[in-house]
């Protein structure tokens, strides 16, 4: 450390001295993916703000019906609940994957990660299923600016979903080929963030949209 | 099975200059006490309003955003295992910054948007007719 001491200005010092003065030469190591889950939290952060955005847009369009369809005419509130008991049940079947990761059992976890994809799966094909039969009756994203603030959120939040499960998908190809190598670990731990994160965001798409919307 | 699946701690951050994350995943415990929470937290607000059982309708509202912002929290705590140690707590810090700008983002388009509607529609008509 004494060279950080020196005096840069000095004509006498060296350049390599100063390099050594104002720069961390000895970089210690690394370790590879150390600083991923970090930085997919601020992922998740930044994502959270296009999804802060998505709702400010139906808070402010979401009255405006232009005399079609309003919340009433639309929503089916039982099932939003089955979509969101479906939602909530793969947060917890994706714990229980994480869980088996953590005891080193390969089976196990991508067991858990079928079950979750089903889930997963089922939460898409209920909200594909939701949206054609609002389509069917006309409720179009063009019908009016509650419709078009609606299909954003929601559909943003069921593309995230759907990608999700591809990733879901490539994970279980690559810890059956490669085992539940330190790297597969560290993308499990990254869709376990991105996946419970969903499930947050979900939670605010039924109580803003779904439940206020009823009220 | 190959040997990867026999490993005592696969991924073994041997400095302690990077502080561990791993042996966050929660337990069993956590994510059942979780789960239950949530289906409590989310089954209370649907039955409020398919039900009708609170009839002032901003109350209830009131009543589901709390029940809203309860769950969040337990999903943070159980789900996605927040805590102010992880990451030398740069992960609460981006959380409480995210946290600020979305309050500040929609409280701010609300409260502008409301104000512009509510100030736009009756002057055009009163303007309409000042019109020369």
């Amino acid at each position: 450390m004494s060279a950080t001491t020196l005096d840069a200005a000095t004509p006498k010092a060296s350049p390599a001295q100063i390099t050594a003065a104002f720069y961390d030469l000895n970089e210690h190591d690394h370790p590879e993916g150390g600083s991923t889950m970090l930085g997919f939290w601020l992922y998740l952060m930044s994502d959270c703000l296009i999804f802060a955005m998505l709702f400010a847009a139906y808070g402010v369009l979401g009255g405006n019906y232009a005399a079609g369809p309003g919340p009433k005419d639309l929503f089916e509130l039982p099932l939003v609940a089955v979509n969101t008991a479906m939602l909530l049940f793969s947060s917890i079947t994706y714990g229980f994957a994480m869980l088996a990761m953590a005891k080193n059992r390969k089976g196990a976890t991508q067991a858990w990660l079928l079950v979750t994809a089903l889930f997963g799966m089922a939460f898409i094909g209920i909200e594909l299923h939701e949206f054609a039969g609002l389509i069917h009756e006309g409720a179009t994203p063009m019908r009016s600016g509650f419709l078009t603030a609606f299909f954003s959120l929601v559909g943003t939040h069921g593309l995230h979903v759907t990608f999700g499960l591809i990733w879901l998908f490539t994970l279980f190809v690559q810890i059956g080929a490669k085992g539940l190598i330190p790297a597969n670990q560290r993308r499990l731990m990254c869709l376990s963030l991105f996946w419970h994160f969903l499930d947050v965001i979900w939670i605010g798409v039924f109580t803003f949209v779904y439940l206020m919307g009823m009220l | 099975m190959s040997a990867a699946d026999h490993h005592a701690h696969p991924n073994p951050h041997a400095d302690g200059h990077h502080d561990d994350h791993e042996g966050n995943h929660g337990s069993l415990r956590d994510y059942l006490i979780g789960f239950i929470l949530s289906a409590v937290l989310t089954a209370i607000p649907f039955w409020l309003v398919m039900s009708g059982a609170i009839a002032d309708k901003q109350a209830t509202a009131l009543v589901i955003v709390a029940f809203a912002v309860v769950q969040i929290v337990v999903h943070m705590i159980y789900f996605l295992h927040m805590n102010t140690k992880s990451e030398n707590g740069w992960t609460v810090m981006a959380l409480i910054f995210t946290i600020i700008i979305v309050g500040i983002a929609l409280s701010g388009s609300l409260w502008v948007m409301y104000h512009l509607n509510h100030n736009m529609m009756p002057m055009m008509s009163h303007d309409m007719g000042q019109v020369p």
